[in-house]
């Protein structure tokens, strides 16, 4: 079927400042995801899974100018201990990573697994995200599939000492980055995986996981500082029987952020929870987009979004649940709530279910409000001064999705992230 | 210490007049205690005292210490030396107990230009005092208020004005939901605190709280005034007769 021509010629743009990498044995993966591309077209506003935030500026030939933030405060994670793998405007540093040789792990670069003889990795390029395709269209992770320049494969076999740690570093303020990794969590491995930093103006970024039977993949991912930066990032995964998805994203700053998280259940009694916190002021826009499939007995899965609105920023949350025939016993649930700082902010919400299984227990809820003026007064009235108390009970609202990490350096992290944005945004 | 004079208040969204002029002054060291029919005006007046939005005052004054309350934000009164304890606590998830303590001290500590209380100062100072009122340390630990039951959060606004040491305390039916156990505790808790330089307003229904705090005044307040003013037998007698007597008197 033809496209549009204004989607047509949008698509054709962008494809002509784009070069495919010369990348041996992905090169049939990107083929194919350039010819779903070529079939879809790339997002355009009358797309009904656009409707609430407009993709044109990530669609453009051009990245938007971004200007570079140069913030006083330490980088994220400083004082952890991780394995960093450090990417400049989307290219990986070599002098700024660690060494990736790490127990329990191999990392190889995307551009090196040709050479050696990975099937895992040949096996899962490109093929989360075609599967991701249906029954929505993503066009984006599919240009991403196609066209990522780098990104970083990492297969774990263990149960590595320590997180591996993405660092995206923005140092130009024309940069478009897009950057491919793929993870294969092996039967009974563990990992956590951290990813921040601003990454650059424009930044497309896909990472496909495969967990095992009984693996466990631990996610926490900060995006913020730069404050004119765009990203459209997706992330597709599959969990095995009693495997364990563990995702969580803070965001702050970022003129435009799209997070797509496609998960798909496939095995018995696995568990996924996503979920994320985001502060934005003025003219931020972030939405979160949310498909998780059942297609198994017994799993379980949580969507726990929270965002806080000032001047005039806007939120977005797409949500669903689909339970596939057959996916008994499932649990899901899903909130996504905003605090409404003032009356210009806004939160646009689209909680779905759909579901073909009959013994099934799942709920959804999505609310905005403003902040509680009585709790604001019982804590004033014990001397606590009105911005201070106002951002506590930000922090409190934002609890839910940041108790959702597991680890509690890592949850520290963020928190103390949060408290340092909250006293100088107010 | 506490002045408040012809207070008259009405509510700011309604024209319906609550305070119709309340004259009342508490000195320091001493305790006051308000009593009066449900809807007379003694939360308003509280409320007032502290600094909530939704009422304007339309005359009369309320000064601490020589000082304007009435010009001043909730937070100030507080550092001041305001302390409410609510008739209705308010449950606030997410905002751990100890966390809003500590915050709340040292926020009046620091609007006092005084050190802030190190971390190891204020958890002795609270284990003690929360100890002192059976409140254990799993209700310090989690969210103020939420989940406690009735007495539990009376005593948790207890623990708050042992914790702030206010020049004047606010007591908003702190024995109602308290069982008799509860309530020695609280009174207790208060006569503690009882020393020359505070002031104490306590509003209660109930005679049973004044027989362990032991009022130097007893006022009764009906339809937005003070009625009448007397020592603590006035207190007995609303506990025998009622109100009917004492109203159709003054009226
Ligand atoms: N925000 C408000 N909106 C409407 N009416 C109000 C408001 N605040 C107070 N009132 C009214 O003002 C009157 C006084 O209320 P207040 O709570 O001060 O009484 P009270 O003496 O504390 O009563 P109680 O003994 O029942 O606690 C009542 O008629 C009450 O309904
Ligand atoms: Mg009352």
């Amino acid at each position: 079927m033809a496209l549009p021509e204004v989607k047509q010629t949008a698509t054709e743009a962008r494809l002509a400042n784009l070069v495919m990498p010369d990348a041996g044995c992905t090169r049939a993966a990107r083929e194919d995801a350039l010819a779903r591309v070529l079939e879809m077209g790339l997002p355009g506003r009358r797309d009904e899974y656009w409707k609430y935030t407009r993709p044109d500026t990530l669609v453009a030939p051009e990245a938007p100018r971004a200007a570079l933030f140069d913030p006083d405060e330490a980088m994220l994670f400083a004082d952890l201990d991780r394995l960093k793998i450090v990417f400049v405007d989307g290219v990986f540093s070599p002098e700024e990573s660690d060494d990736l040789t790490l127990e329990g792990v191999t990392i190889d670069r995307i551009e090196d697994i040709c050479f050696k003889d990975i099937h895992w990795a040949k096996e899962l390029y490109g093929v989360l995200e075609a599967r991701g395709q249906s029954p929505v269209q993503r066009p984006l992770a599919a240009l991403n599939t196609a066209f990522a320049a780098d990104g970083i494969a990492i297969h774990v076999s263990g149960k590595p000492s320590k997180p591996i740690s993405f660092i995206y570093r923005h140092a130009s303020e024309t940069s478009d980055a897009m950057l491919h990794h793929i993870i294969r969590v092996e039967s009974g491995a563990e990992v956590t995986i951290l990813e921040n930093g601003p990454a650059a103006s424009r930044f497309n970024k896909c990472m496909e996981i495969d967990i095992a039977d009984g693996g466990v993949l631990h996610h926490v991912r900060a995006q913020g500082r730069d404050h004119e930066r765009r990203a459209a990032t997706h992330m597709f995964t599959r969990l095995g029987q009693e495997s364990v998805y563990k995702s969580f994203t803070l965001t702050v700053n970022g003129v435009l952020t799209r997070n797509e998280q496609v998960v798909e259940l496939t095995g018995d009694d696995a568990v996924a929870h996503v979920a994320g916190a985001c502060v934005g002021d003025g003219d931020f826009h972030h939405d979160d987009t949310v498909f998780i499939t059942h297609d198994a007995v017994n799993c379980e899965s949580r969507q726990v979004f929270k965002k806080v609105l000032r001047n005039g920023a806007t939120g977005v949350f797409q949500g669903k649940i689909l339970v596939k025939e057959g996916a008994q016993k499932t649990d899901g649930y899903q909130i996504s709530q905003s605090l409404l700082l003032d009356d210009d902010s806004q939160f646009l919400a689209k909680p779905e279910l759909e579901i073909y299984a009959d013994d099934v227990a799942c709920s959804h809820g999505s609310t905005s409000g403003a902040i509680d003026e009585t709790a604001l007064f019982y804590l004033r009235s014990r001397g606590i001064p009105t911005k201070e108390a106002t951002n506590m009970l930000t922090l409190a609202f934002l609890a839910e999705a940041v108790d959702e990490i597991e680890d509690d350096a890592l949850s520290k992290a963020i928190v103390d992230r949060l408290e340092g944005w909250l006293s100088r945004h107010s | 210490m506490l002045e408040i004079k012809n207070l008259h208040v009405k509510l700011e969204e309604e024209e319906k007049q609550i305070l119709k002029g309340v004259d009342l002054t508490v000195e320091a060291g001493k305790v006051h205690a308000i009593m009066g029919p449900n809807g007379s005006g003694k939360s308003t007046l509280s409320y007032v005292l502290s600094g909530r939005d939704g009422y304007e005052v339309t005359d009369g004054s309320a000064t601490l210490g020589g000082e304007d309350l009435l010009e001043m934000e909730p937070e100030e009164r507080a550092a001041a030396g305001v302390f409410l304890a609510f008739q209705y606590p308010v449950e606030i998830p997410g905002v751990g107990n100890m966390t809003f303590l500590r915050t709340a001290v040292n926020a009046q500590r620091k609007a006092r230009g005084e050190d802030e209380l190190s971390a190891a100062d204020f958890l002795k100072e609270v284990r003690a005092k929360a100890k002192s009122l059976k409140i254990d340390a799993d209700m310090l630990k989690r969210p103020v208020n939420v989940g406690f039951s009735g007495g539990e959060k009376k005593r948790n606004e207890i623990l708050q004005m042992a914790m702030l040491e206010p020049k004047m305390c606010i007591l908003d039916e702190t024995d109602s939901g308290l069982d008799v156990d509860a309530m020695k505790l609280v009174a207790e808790g208060v006569n503690a605190l009882r020393d020359e330089g505070r002031g104490f307003l306590v509003i209660t229904h109930y005679q049973r709280l004044l027989d362990h705090i032991k009022p130097d005044v007893v006022h009764i307040m009906a339809d937005g005034k003070i009625v009448k003013t007397g020592g603590p037998d006035l207190a007995l007698e609303v506990e025998n007769n009622g109100y009917a007597d004492i109203l159709a008197e003054v009226n």
